[in-house]
């Protein structure tokens, strides 16, 4: 006899929780006013809740419960356990209200996800990083981690640009990494007031002076995609080739992780297959308007 | 369950017990075919199927024969689409409407969870209560049956899995129909996903319909196909029956209103990016989104926030979105396909090659759902042959990625 109406069929193992979309509550432990319009959060996890390691390159999905959701870069120091550190430019509804998030403010957070910068590939060549504006964020765990192994490969130069000396990032870290003197931090704006005694121009403009050897070496860029792509053009220029050049590309990132089809990049979906990925893979894409 | 797969094919369908074996043929006639519908309840599934509504067939709750689309079918070309009688009383004579099953399995508004603020500190996550009860899925097409694969493989098939689809997609019958005819937009032979169907299904009904016979062959798929049998009064088909139901299908893959020359697509597309193509299409298009819609395979959305007054309680919403929306990729620096013919770009290569990279297959299956129901009629199959004749290089070999 036809039995009761119990489920037909194989029954595969299907999760109760809201699935891979589902948030874990943090709240925000500290955060730093950056510039104007960006600020940094340290994000703790509720008590007895583990955070995910991750990888420098890699990012969250954020949000203040009920102001929308948003894919922001980890910008901590991957050698902290315990806290996830992002830096956030109040742009939209969500970033606006994480932006304006004072300490203790709930956040519904979830990651890590993405493919990072391959640090590994760093090891034994000079490293050449160039970012621009809040670019930055993502560079700075790949830029803690390589200095934390800084005897593993050879020189470091660094580049960053932003648009005024107001608009820098991590003032005080990146003095302190200016006075290094087994790395080279070069800072550019594109604008700047009498007060400003560094460099105005494009983040390309300071390349020539960067002394690494083509032939070996490898080089992480994030930014606006334009100066990626100048970046790149100028870096291949001088004889490195596009195999060890890596880019962090940005779409809108809805579920991060591979379903609802916002960050297509060409053949990519960058919260899948980036948001780092290889400059070779990209070079041709980067040159089409509107993909 | 092992007892199914050694009986003796051409046994009578056992009542009472596992039912006719993985693979075996049977008739069914078409007087009986409530008895098909009852079986499909009493074990447990809601049945949906073709009806016919505001003038197309569309997917629908049926509970009886009755809501069937019987003596209907529809006349398709690129922006049109009639109902018209047909000279015999057909349950399933009509090719692929407007609807297709990911409604079903990909709902167009879904409540993902709630998040309940409890303190300060932190918040529960609930799952809305399970909707979804088990469903035969009746008269799926084999172009949708390459369909369902394809979702499957998106929502399923990666690291991340979808729970909502995944509870759906185990609990769903398909009741497969061979398609005995071929409507004016269909290419599902250039696509290689039809007209045939051959795997993929729990039940494969065959209409036979010619000199006052009316009955249909049945293919059991599955044990679970087996199983929902239990009662319905079969009989043994014959080899001149399933010759009868192999021959209605080879007229539908003659009667193809379409073909697409699919050889070397992937590079034909992302080689040919700039293409004066894309602007000529972009033109003609309206950004409209009837063609993700309408598409079986199209999975974009967007997920939405839903808060309550007090801020503590804070819904997750998905519905279904479309590439052809501005608003689809835009980033703080404004929308990044902000043209037209961007957008379409954006569409039919992800449709055609793209899909190969991300999920390791077509994302077309040909049924031909975006030429019928663009309102300007155009035609993807058009289109692609023009970038083939506009291409510097045609065919294979003409750009890649990198």
């Amino acid at each position: 006899m036809s039995t009761a109406p119990e489920i037909a069929g194989p029954v595969a193992p299907v999760p109760s929780h809201g699935g891979p979309l589902e948030p874990a509550p943090f709240t925000v432990r500290a955060r730093a006013q950056e510039t104007r319009d960006t600020v940094s959060l340290v994000l703790a996890p509720a008590p007895g809740s583990e955070v995910p390691a991750f990888r420098p390159g890699q990012f969250n999905m954020l949000s203040v419960p009920g102001r929308g959701e948003v894919a922001i870069s980890i910008s901590g120091d991957p050698g902290r356990a315990g806290e996830w550190v992002h830096t956030v430019r109040a742009l939209g509804l969500a970033t606006q209200a994480l932006a304006g998030s004072m300490p203790g403010t709930l956040i519904a957070a979830r990651g890590p996800y993405g493919q990072g910068w391959p640090v590994d590939r760093a090891w034994g060549k000079d490293v050449v990083i160039v970012a621009g504006g809040v670019g930055l964020a993502p560079v700075r765990p790949l830029l803690l981690e390589l200095l934390r192994h800084r005897a593993r490969f050879g020189r470091l130069e660094v580049i960053y640009g932003a648009r005024t000396p107001d608009d820098l990032l991590y003032a005080p870290e990146l003095a302190a990494w200016r006075g290094r003197t087994d790395a080279r931090f070069q800072v550019t704006v594109d604008a700047a007031g009498r007060d400003w005694y560094g460099d105005v121009g494009l983040v390309t403009q300071r390349l020539p002076d960067a002394r690494f050897d083509p032939a070996s070496a490898v080089a992480f860029l994030c930014g606006p995609e334009i100066m990626m792509r100048l970046t790149a053009e100028t870096l291949e220029g001088r004889g490195l080739p596009r195999e060890g050049i890596w880019v962090s590309l940005e779409r809108t990132m809805q579920c991060g992780v591979g379903l609802c089809g916002h960050c297509q990049f060409g053949p990519y979906l960058l919260c899948r297959d980036g948001p780092v990925l290889p400059y070779r893979d990209v070079a041709r894409l980067l040159r089409i308007r509107g993909l | 369950m092992s007892g199914l797969r050694n009986a003796h094919v051409g046994d009578p369908p056992s009542h009472g017990g596992m039912g006719p074996a993985v693979g075996s043929r049977w008739l069914l006639a078409r007087d009986e075919f409530p008895s098909l519908l009852d079986a499909l309840r009493r074990a447990g599934y809601r049945i949906v199927g073709p009806t016919v509504r505001d003038g197309a067939i569309v997917y629908g709750s049926i509970r009886s024969v009755a809501d069937l689309p019987e003596g209907w079918t529809d006349r398709q070309s690129a922006g049109a689409y009639r109902l018209e009688r047909r000279p015999d009383r057909a349950l399933f004579g009509y090719n692929v409407g407007p609807h297709s099953w990911k409604k079903y399995l990909f709902p167009p508004r879904e409540h993902l969870f709630t998040l309940r603020r409890t303190d300060a500190a932190k918040f529960e996550v609930s799952v809305p209560e399970d909707p979804d009860p088990p469903m035969a899925y009746l008269g799926v097409r084999a172009c949708e049956i390459a369909a369902l694969n394809i979702q499957d493989r998106v929502f399923v098939g990666g690291a991340a899995v979808d729970p909502g689809y995944a509870r759906r997609k185990a609990r769903r019958l398909v009741v497969a129909v061979q398609c005995g005819q071929a409507g004016g937009t269909c290419f599902c032979v250039s696509m290689g996903t039809g007209p045939a169907v051959r795997d993929g299904f729990d039940l494969s009904l065959t209409e036979l319909l010619d000199e006052g016979r009316h009955e249909f062959l049945v293919e059991i798929g599955t044990a679970d196909g087996a199983r929902v049998l239990d009662g319905v009064p079969l009989r043994p088909a014959e080899p001149s029956d399933v010759r009868a139901g192999e021959a209605r299908v080879a007229d539908a893959a003659r009667a193809m209103g379409r073909a697409m020359d699919t050889e070397g697509i992937h590079d034909l597309l992302l080689g040919n990016l700039e293409s004066p193509v894309w602007d000529d299409v972009g033109r003609r298009c309206l950004a409209c989104t009837n063609c993700t819609l309408a598409c079986p395979t199209c999975f974009c959305h967007s997920t939405e926030e839903v808060p309550d007054l007090s801020a503590e309680r804070d819904e997750r919403w998905r519905r279904w979105d479309s590439c052809f929306n501005l608003a689809f990729s835009e980033l703080h620096t404004g929308s990044v396909r902000s043209t037209t013919p961007a957008r379409y770009r954006q569409w039919l290569t992800h449709k055609l090659a793209t899909w190969f990279d991300q999920f390791g297959s077509s994302g077309c299956v040909g049924c031909g759902r975006c030429i019928t129901w663009c309102p300007v009629g155009i035609d993807l199959t058009a289109e692609v042959r023009a970038i083939r004749a506009a291409a510097p290089r045609p065919g294979p070999g003409a750009g890649g990625t990198a």
